[in-house]
C-alpha cells in the first residue's frame, strides 16, 4: 500500500533535481492560447536545439501562467539563477533568443519580459510587477505555467493531494463539507450557489452509486478558463473532485469534456491515469478505505450539453436536451443515480480549501463573494489573458491595469459579459465590481469568466447579432419558445443590422423575448433574450442610427453576419429509407 | 473505400474504446474519428454494438453539430466566428476564403481538397482571431495569413 509519504518524498527528489540540480530546466506553455500562438513548433525546435548545441536540459510543456498576450512563451531557469521569461518566441528565434542564452547567458532584449526569483537579473523587471500579474492571486491557477501537468510528482511537490490526505486522514466527510461551507465558496458555473450547501443535498441520497459529475464543456464563446485548467494543473481538479466524491459519499467522479479539445482531455486522461498507478483513486486510496474512481466522458459540440440536466442525457449518449426538473440532481441524476454537478473551476479551489482552512479562502474578496475570479480578458485590450484576481476588483480596472487597457487607446465602449447569455453592458459596468452579488445588483451577471472588451469603434447592433446568431444556432430545439424564438430574433437584428428595420420591430423583439422567458425550460431560453435586452437599453444610439439614419455607426454592420444556419439536419434527408417510427 | 471495409473499420473503432463508459455518443465519436464522417454503415454498426435502434442512433447522430455524414474532403479548415473573433476581424478573414475556395458558407470544395467549417469557438479567444487546420490551431490571423495558409494545403490526404 502507497503512503502519503513515499509520494511525497519521490516528488521532493524530482522538485530537487527540477529546481535545484545542475542542469537547467526551460518551460514551454502549451495549453491552447500557446498551442494557437505556435508554441508546438517552438517545443520541437527548443528540443532540436538542445540537441544540436549537446546541452544537456530538462525540458517541459506546462500550461498558462496567464500572460496569453505573451504566448509563445519561453521560460529558462538555470542552475543558482532566476527563471528569466522569454515572450513571442517563434521557431526560428529558438536558437538565438533560447540556445544562446542556455549557452553563453546572453538576454535577447527583443524577446525578454521579465524573470521570477530572489536574484534581480539585470536589465530585466521582475515578473510579479508586469500588469497582467501584479493584481492576481492565484489560488485554482497556482501551478499553471508552473509545473509540467504530466507530472503527477510535480504536483505533489507542490502541495498537491495534501488537502485530500487530510481530509482522508484527519477529517469526516461532514468536516470536509462544513469547511467549504466556511469558505463561503460559491459555484463559479455562473449560478453563484454555494459549493458546499450544493454537496451537502447528496450526502443523505441512497447508494450504492453517486456520483461528482464535473462539467468543463465550457461552450461559452470568449470562456477558455476551464480548459485552461485541465490543460494546466489537471491534477487539482481530480483532487477537487475526489474531495466532492468524500464529502458527499459519492463512488464515481465524471469530467465531462467537449469532444475536439485534444489538450485538455489528453492531459486529464494521463492525469487520471497516473493517479490510479499512485494509489490516488481506486480501491482503498492511501489506504484509507475510502474508494474512488473517475473517468473522462466527452461530448459532442452542443452547448446546451452544459447545462446540467443536459449534460448527464450526454454522458447517457443521448441528445444533450434538459429534463424537467425535480426530480433534482442530488436524488435522480445520472443513470438515475444521485449527482452532484459542479463546475471545473469550483472543484478546482476545494483543495487548497481544504489544505489551508475555510477562514483563508473567505478572507479573500468580500464577504459574500469570497476567493478570487478566473477571467479570460479579450478583445479590444492590450494584454488579453487568463487572469485570477480577487472577487470585487472594478471591471474598469481590471480592464485597464491588467488589461492594459484598450490597443487603440481609445474608451472602452462595451464589455460583454456573462457568456452568450449574459449582456452587452456599456461603460457605466466599469464601476461594478467583478463579483457575484455587485453584478446582479446592477443587472449583469459574471457567468464563466469571459470578458469581451469593445472599444469606440466597435458598433453593438454587429455584436449583439453574433450573440442571438451563436443562442440560435445552439437552441437545442426542445421548447418551442426558444427554438423558433432565437430563430426570429436572429431575423430582426438581422434586419436592424441590414438597415431595414422599423422601431416597432424593437416591441416585437421584448415581446418574443418575455415569451422565451416566461416558457423555456432551461437558461438556454429564459436567457437567450439577454443579449439583446441590454444592447437596446444600453446602445439605443447604435440601433437608432441603424433604425432612424439607416446606417451602421461603424461600417461593422454593412457585410452579412457569416454564420451557420440550419443545424440539426433531419434524418430523413440524410438516409433515404430510414425505417418508419411504428416498424422499430 | 467499400461498405465491407466502412463496417470493418466502424466495427474495430468501436470494439476499441478504452473509456469505462460505452454509449451510443461514445461509440459514434469513435467511429467519426476513425472514418472522419458517419456513413450508414457506420449508424448501423453503432446501433448493432449499443443494443439501440438504427433510429435512436440517427437521432443522437443528428443532434451534434460536429458529426457528418459525406466524406470529408482532404483537409478541414474551422474558422471561429465566436464574439471575440468575430470582433477581430474574423468576418473578413470568412468572406475572403469562402472567395478563395468558391463556397458561399460551411461546406466542400468541388476538387476534394478543403472542407471549411465554421466553429462557435476554438477555444483560445486571447489568441484571435484564430483558425484550426486539420486540428492545429493558428491564432492571430490575418485575412493574408489564412489565404496563403490554406492556399498551401495539398490536395492529398493530410
Amino acid at each position: 500500500m502507497t503512503q502519503f509519504s513515499d509520494l511525497t518524498e519521490r516528488a521532493d527528489e524530482r522538485w530537487r533535481e527540477r529546481v535545484a540540480g545542475d542542469r537547467p530546466w526551460v518551460r514551454i506553455g502549451t495549453a491552447m492560447c500557446g498551442h494557437a500562438a505556435g508554441a508546438l513548433d517552438v517545443v520541437d525546435a527548443v528540443r532540436a536545439e538542445i540537441d544540436s548545441r549537446g546541452i544537456d536540459a530538462n525540458v517541459d510543456e506546462v500550461g498558462c501562467i496567464g500572460l496569453c498576450y505573451a504566448e509563445p512563451l519561453v521560460d529558462v531557469l538555470k542552475p543558482d539563477g532566476s527563471r528569466v521569461f522569454f515572450q513571442r518566441v517563434s521557431p526560428e528565434d529558438v536558437s538565438t533568443v533560447i540556445g544562446d542564452y542556455l549557452e553563453k547567458g546572453a538576454i535577447d532584449p527583443d524577446h525578454a519580459l521579465g524573470y521570477l526569483g530572489d536574484d534581480p537579473v539585470e536589465g530585466l523587471t521582475d515578473l510579479n510587477t508586469l500588469p497582467g500579474m501584479r493584481f492576481q492571486q492565484r489560488i485554482a491557477l497556482r501551478n499553471a505555467g508552473h509545473i509540467a501537468p504530466d507530472d503527477l510528482y510535480q504536483y505533489i511537490a507542490n502541495d498537491g493531494y495534501l488537502g485530500l490526505s487530510k481530509a482522508l486522514f484527519e477529517m469526516q466527510p461532514p468536516d470536509v463539507i462544513d469547511e467549504m461551507k466556511a469558505s463561503g465558496l460559491r459555484g463559479r458555473g455562473g449560478a453563484g450557489f454555494p459549493t458546499g450547501v450544493k454537496w451537502s443535498f447528496m450526502v443523505n441520497s441512497p447508494g450504492p452509486r453517486k456520483y461528482i459529475l464535473c462539467n468543463c464543456e465550457e461552450g461559452d464563446p470568449g470562456a477558455y478558463n476551464d480548459k485552461g485548467i485541465l490543460e494546466s494543473d489537471p491534477h487539482t481538479l481530480l483532487e477537487g473532485v475526489t474531495l466532492a466524491g468524500y464529502a458527499t459519499g459519492a463512488t464515481n467522479g465524471i469530467v465531462f469534456i467537449r469532444h475536439g479539445h485534444d489538450g485538455p482531455i489528453s492531459r486529464t486522461e494521463k492525469a487520471i491515469e497516473q493517479a490510479y498507478e499512485a494509489g490516488l483513486l481506486g480501491q482503498d486510496i492511501l489506504g484509507s478505505g475510502f474508494s474512488f474512481d473517475i473517468e473522462v466522458s466527452l461530448t459532442g459540440e452542443s452547448y446546451v450539453a452544459g447545462e446540467e440536466t443536459a449534460l448527464m442525457e450526454s454522458i447517457e449518449g443521448k441528445r444533450s436536451m434538459p429534463r424537467f426538473k425535480p426530480p433534482f440532481p442530488a436524488a435522480f441524476g445520472v443513470w438515475g443515480r444521485p449527482s452532484t454537478v459542479n463546475n471545473v473551476k469550483s472543484l478546482s479551489y476545494a483543495p487548497q480549501i481544504i489544505a489551508r482552512g475555510g477562514e483563508w479562502f473567505k478572507s479573500i474578496g468580500p464577504e459574500k463573494c469570497t476567493g478570487t475570479v478566473i477571467i479570460c480578458l479579450t478583445g479590444d485590450v492590450k494584454y488579453p489573458g487568463m487572469y485570477e484576481v480577487p472577487m470585487g476588483l472594478p471591471l474598469g480596472q481590471v480592464i485597464e491595469e491588467v488589461g492594459g487597457g484598450t490597443p487603440s487607446g481609445k474608451p472602452v465602449k462595451m464589455v460583454q459579459l456573462g457568456g452568450p447569455l449574459g449582456h452587452l453592458l456599456d461603460h457605466k459596468c466599469l464601476e461594478y465590481g467583478l463579483d457575484f452579488d455587485d453584478m446582479s445588483k446592477n443587472g449583469a451577471m459574471l457567468g464563466s469568466g469571459g470578458v469581451i472588451v469593445g472599444d469606440e469603434d466597435r458598433c453593438a447592433v454587429d455584436m449583439t447579432r453574433v450573440l442571438v446568431a451563436f443562442c440560435q444556432y445552439e437552441s437545442c430545439g426542445k421548447c418551442f419558445p426558444c427554438r423558433l424564438g432565437m430563430t426570429h430574433l436572429l431575423e430582426l437584428i438581422e434586419g436592424i443590422a441590414d438597415n431595414e428595420a422599423t422601431s416597432e420591430q424593437i416591441d416585437l423583439m421584448n415581446s418574443i423575448g418575455r415569451t422565451m422567458e416566461a416558457a423555456s425550460l432551461c437558461f438556454h431560453g429564459q436567457l437567450g433574450y439577454n443579449p439583446l435586452r441590454s444592447a437596446i437599453t444600453n446602445f439605443p444610439d447604435d440601433f437608432r442610427s441603424h433604425i432612424d439614419e439607416k446606417r451602421c455607426p461603424t461600417g461593422d454592420c454593412d457585410e452579412p453576419l457569416l454564420a451557420p444556419r440550419n443545424t440539426r439536419p433531419l434524418a430523413e434527408d440524410l438516409r433515404e429509407g430510414l425505417i418508419p417510427l411504428q416498424a422499430v | 473505400m467499400s461498405s465491407d471495409e466502412l463496417r470493418e473499420r466502424a466495427r474495430s473503432a468501436l470494439a476499441s474504446q478504452k473509456r469505462p463508459t460505452i454509449t451510443v455518443l461514445s461509440s459514434l465519436l469513435a467511429a467519426h474519428d476513425e472514418l472522419g464522417y458517419l456513413p450508414n454503415e457506420a449508424v448501423e454498426e453503432v446501433a448493432a454494438f449499443t443494443d439501440a435502434s438504427i433510429n435512436d442512433v440517427w437521432g443522437v447522430a443528428t443532434f451534434y453539430t460536429n458529426f457528418r455524414f459525406t466524406p470529408p474532403a482532404a483537409n478541414t479548415v474551422e474558422v471561429c466566428w465566436g464574439p471575440v473573433c468575430h470582433l477581430l476581424a474574423a468576418p473578413a478573414i470568412l468572406k475572403d476564403l469562402l472567395e478563395d475556395l468558391g463556397l458561399s458558407g460551411e461546406g466542400d470544395t468541388e476538387d476534394g481538397r478543403v472542407s471549411l467549417k465554421y466553429n462557435t469557438c476554438l477555444g483560445a479567444c486571447s489568441q484571435a482571431p484564430v483558425i484550426s487546420v486539420n486540428h492545429r490551431l493558428h491564432g492571430r490571423m490575418s485575412s493574408e495569413a489564412v489565404r496563403s495558409r490554406v492556399a498551401g494545403l495539398s490536395a492529398d490526404s493530410h
